[in-house]
């Protein structure tokens, strides 16, 4: 008997020979298992990220195996590490080109506010110039902690409604940015 | 220890200078002085060009503020004998109205970057660099942020402020 364990399907109706479900479940279910992380890493926070890659964590796992490193392939931004000022138009820019549906994860307490460094040269959180879904605590957080982040993107991607992202709430919100 | 003593620098540097070489201290054993914007670019090509003396080694050009003193903010500059194993540091103070100072581009060619520097956290403008503009701060700063009148932490902090510690 192989010991692989399979994703429970998603609610709906069964019946003999069928199963129903609603669209968003299954394309949720199916994007949260095979998301491509852009790991965007200055600092620290990148070593820790390597950890949670390699072997010993394998954050392949959750589906993940796949990094991108153009952001044009990529669903999930994992910012780890400070971002100084002169860098936030490069982290915008690779934002910008990343296409929707799009998660951005703030990894440690210099990507979710800047950090100990409150100084005149660092961005003060990235959420400054980029939306965040889901910010991961620690200086640096360990690998379980960035597991525990990227289980809650997956959270994330499983329950999103297939219109969230042309909804107004959400042009709301990127106008609010200054992104269209 | 170098071949060649303070003493003997500073005497070298006295003859030819005389007047304008002033506050001659040497802290931690490292001859420094003060000098004017008038003399400047002179004391360091002589410094340079010297055969005895040879300091032909720009070690940094930097900045200071003290806001307390009549002439605020000083541009610093350190120089190394390569031959003669000797530094010297030479400070050159500017009122605040008029932060102007010859470039010592002309004489080495990489006092372009640390002017560059300078200039950036200071706001000190080195007449004649070929390329005074910003270095390391984003091309967009208004303020220039050494000064003592910056305040250093960010004001767009906002998980630091007093009421979240009860405070």
């Amino acid at each position: 008997m192989s010991d692989i364990q399979i994703v429970n399907a998603p609610p709906g109706v069964e019946g003999a020979g069928f199963f129903a479900t609603s669209l968003d479940k299954a394309i949720g279910l199916a994007r949260s298992h095979s998301l491509w992380p852009l790991p965007f890493a200055t600092s620290c926070c990148g070593i820790e990220f390597m950890a949670t890659m390699g072997s010993h964590y394998d954050l392949s796992r959750f589906g993940a195996e796949r990094l991108s490193f153009s952001p044009r392939q990529a669903d999930l931004l994992m910012v780890m590490g400070t971002i100084a000022k002169k860098m936030a138009p490069v982290l915008r820019q690779v934002y910008l080109q990343m296409a929707e549906p799009r998660w951005v994860m703030a990894v440690g307490a210099c990507a979710s506010s800047g950090g100990i460094f409150d100084t005149y040269s660092v961005l003060q959180g990235i959420d400054e110039i980029i939306p965040v879904d889901v910010y991961v605590p620690g200086c640096p957080p360990r690998p379980e902690a960035i597991i525990d982040g990227f289980m809650n993107i997956q959270k994330l991607v499983q329950t999103e409604s297939l219109r969230r992202r042309n909804s107004p709430e959400y042009q709301q919100l990127l106008a609010k940015y200054g992104i269209q | 220890m170098g071949k060649l003593s303070n003493e003997e620098v500073l005497q070298k540097i006295k003859d030819q200078f005389g007047e304008s070489i002033t506050n001659v201290t040497e802290p931690y054993g490292l001859l420094t002085f003060e000098t004017d914007k008038a003399s400047i670019t002179e004391v360091l090509t002589s410094l340079k060009n010297d055969p005895v003396l040879q300091f032909i080694f720009l070690t940094d050009i930097t900045g200071i503020h003290y806001p307390e003193q009549e002439k605020p903010i000083g541009v610093i500059y350190h120089l190394h004998s390569l031959v003669n194993n000797v530094r010297v540091r030479i400070k050159v103070f500017l009122e605040e109205q008029d932060l102007n100072i010859p470039s010592a581009t002309p004489i080495w060619k990489g006092a372009n970057w640390m002017e560059r520097e300078t200039y950036d956290f200071f706001g000190i403008n080195f007449e004649g660099h070929p390329d005074l503009r910003r270095i390391l701060n984003v091309d967009d700063m208004t303020v220039f942020p050494m000064r003592k009148e910056f305040p250093l932490e960010d004001p767009n902090r906002v998980d630091k402020k007093d009421y979240f510690f009860g405070r």
